[in-house]
């Protein structure tokens, strides 16, 4: 018998997820009827490869339900339950889409300054064959890998490693791909002596002082001063899950609301969707993740992620470097003022 | 408390403090609990006559202080959108406004002005922490903007004196935003060979110091203000472990090589003269008012750009 578990997701404000022997799937808590009809699904193929029965035709109608439900589940996700897709532990990450949408990727390390921080991932490679250089903020997967990548909280280094890697594509005419996942940059004892905030500032300083490229796409999540600092590009596109906000819903919530169980509430207000950003003209524009998100045909994404940049980047390159960079800093100097 | 308040009975108590007293005549030191009273604090720039303590500053007493004869011109901020998420959190972000208007006396949380500081012309944008906590949204931005437009015109420095907890949350997304638009704003002054000096005030907090606030040429702090990235309560909650003795303090920033210098309210409109004057080949306190403070940029931009040949300089020398 397929063994499954329930039980409660490490994350923060985590729904219940099934943990099955087969595959580590896990669910949020508004999936749970979809999780129950997938296991009956996991089920009788279970017991049609035991029993030789012929059960294709009520599998054939449950795998439609299921379609239905993720369909419809998924249209009208609120944006709480956005939140909790965009912190997905399945969702693909930065090394994911490095992996799949990079070729030679040549990771390079360090800040010259004082160390290597590996919840900034950054290094050149090829884009369909164009040279690029890609600055990603990754979570890590399991325990292990999330402690390496500091759970995608970076520290000074890992801005000033960006930024390095920034100026560098400047100087060779790299195109620049940033990928943001991130609840916010680290809080530290270390990482504030270290200068957490001028490092974020550096960054975004330098970000609108390029002369090449700039294309940042929210994948998961994009967490305050941490996410913008690799964000401010001539091109800025969201994953239709992602989230962006000033602070996390559970933040805006202890502060706003003096009550973080009201970051439901709090996530409402924030307008923190894809959809939110695109109508208050902050992001240039959406990528559709399959049915049921990203982490459950990371195939699908990839595709639709290397489309999206693709078309951005043919068009990007084409304009002179001192464009490039006034068009990015009116950019953001226009945005969300009043017509006149 | 001292014998007396002890000593003397209730009832008496009633009759020796009459109960028309406004209670705002006398300010209690946050530091050392020492009562001030208010003309002496007033007359003391709000730093504590016992402990020295730096308490907050309204925003135009600040300008009134550093501004040459207490004179200054405000500028008027480009409007926004108001209330652009229609956000309510216990209370409409419309009403916070509105509140804070009314309490302040001001359209948002900087002021900008232009005057003179030693007869040099400089902008300085200054924030009101009285303003929902100095909080940046698409207001402070087009402030800060402002000031750096009008800086670049006038030809001359600006100075950005913050006092901010950081974004405002009630703008979402957009007070994000700010910190993209603000370092534009600053860089424009910087590109232009212009000195971009920034005092760093109780509180320099998040996305604010994120941005434009550790981004200035020199950077100068009051004593004791807290400085930061990341809010004290939330590092304590990651690490699970007490803060370092005096963590985010100006003196402790000064340590980590994160500020220049920590400059004492009396002396800080001296400072800033004496800096402007290094950073712009002039000397204010020795050339008093002859010429008018663009005039006087303008040779010193001379002096600094065409160095004239000197005669003492071997032709020979190759360095």
């Amino acid at each position: 018998m397929d063994r499954r578990v329930l039980f409660r997701c490490p994350r923060r404000g985590g729904g219940f997820g099934v943990y099955g022997s087969n595959a580590a799937m896990h669910f949020l808590d508004f999936e749970k009827p979809i999780a129950e009809l997938e296991g009956k699904i996991a089920e009788l193929k279970h017991l049609s490869d035991a029993d030789g029965l012929n059960i294709a035709e009520e599998v054939g109608r449950l795998q439609s339900r299921v379609d239905k439900d993720l369909r419809s589940a998924y249209a009208k996700l609120s944006p709480w339950q956005k939140t909790q897709v965009a912190r997905h532990p399945d969702r693909p990450h930065a090394l994911d889409y490095i992996r799949a949408l990079i070729q030679d990727f040549m990771p390079l390390a360090g800040d010259r300054l004082y160390g290597e921080d590996e919840a900034i991932i950054g290094g050149m490679g090829r884009f369909n064959g164009r040279s690029v250089m890609v600055i990603g903020l990754e979570k890590g997967r399991d325990t292990e890998t999330r402690v390496k990548h500091n759970f995608g909280m970076a520290r000074p280094e890992g801005y000033r490693k960006a930024r390095r890697l920034m100026q560098m594509a400047d100087r060779f005419g790299l195109p620049i791909i940033t990928l943001v996942d991130t609840a916010g940059a680290y809080p530290g004892v270390g990482a504030e002596e270290r200068g957490q905030a001028e490092a974020i500032a550096r960054c975004i300083q330098t970000s609108l002082d390029l002369r090449v490229p700039l294309i940042s796409i929210v994948i998961g999540e994009g967490g305050s001063g941490g996410a913008i600092a690799l964000a401010v590009g001539n091109v800025v596109l969201m994953l239709e899950h992602a989230i962006y906000s000033v602070i996390s819903p559970e933040g805006c919530a202890s502060i706003l609301w003096r009550d973080g169980e009201q970051a439901k509430t709090a996530a409402e207000a924030m307008k923190l969707t894809a959809q939110d950003l695109e109508r208050l003209g902050v992001i240039d524009g959406i990528v559709p993740e399959p049915m049921g998100g990203a982490h459950r045909t990371p195939e699908a994404v990839f595709t639709a992620l290397r489309d999206a940049i693709e078309m951005h980047l043919n068009q990007l390159v084409r304009i002179e470097g001192g464009q490039l960079r006034a068009r990015r800093r009116d950019k953001f100097v226009q945005m969300g003022r009043l017509q006149e | 408390m001292n014998w007396l308040t002890n000593f003397v009975r209730p009832k008496i108590q009633k009759l020796v403090r009459p109960k028309e007293v406004p209670d705002n005549l006398w300010h209690q030191c946050p530091k050392c609990s020492e009562m001030v009273f208010h003309r002496e604090l007033e007359k003391n720039l709000r730093v504590c006559t016992h402990c020295g303590h730096h308490m907050r500053m309204p925003v135009r007493d600040r300008l009134r202080m550093l501004f040459d004869n207490a004179q200054w011109t405000e500028i008027e901020i480009r409007a926004v959108a108001v209330d652009p998420l229609r956000f309510k959190d216990r209370k409409r972000y419309s009403d916070r406004l509105k509140e804070s208007q009314a309490k302040t006396g001001l359209k948002d949380a900087v002021v900008v002005g232009h005057g003179t500081m030693g007869n040099l012309g400089v902008v300085i944008a200054a924030f009101e922490f009285d303003f929902m906590g100095g909080s940046m949204g698409a207001a402070v931005g087009e402030a800060l903007i402002a000031a750096a437009e009008l800086a670049v015109l006038q030809e001359a420095p600006l100075i950005v004196i913050p006092s901010s907890g950081g974004a405002r949350m009630q703008e979402g997304i957009l007070s994000l935003m700010q910190m993209a638009r603000t370092t534009v704003a600053v860089d424009k002054v910087r590109e232009k060979g212009l000195p971009y000096l920034v005092v760093l005030t109780d509180p320099t907090t998040g996305g604010v110091t994120a941005s434009f606030a550790m981004l200035g040429d020199v950077a100068l702090a009051e004593p004791g203000a807290i400085i930061g990235f990341a809010g004290s309560r939330v590092i304590e909650q990651t690490i699970r472990e007490k803060l370092p003795e005096g963590f985010q303090r100006s003196e402790y920033l000064m340590d980590h090589g994160m500020v220049d210098m920590v400059v004492p309210r009396h002396e800080l409109r001296a400072r800033l003269i004496q800096l402007l004057g290094l950073l712009l080949h002039t000397n204010p306190a020795a050339e008093v008012g002859d010429l008018p403070a663009s005039s006087r940029r303008r040779k010193a931009l001379e002096r600094s750009t065409s160095a004239p040949p000197d005669p003492s300089v071997p032709d020979d020398y190759e360095p």
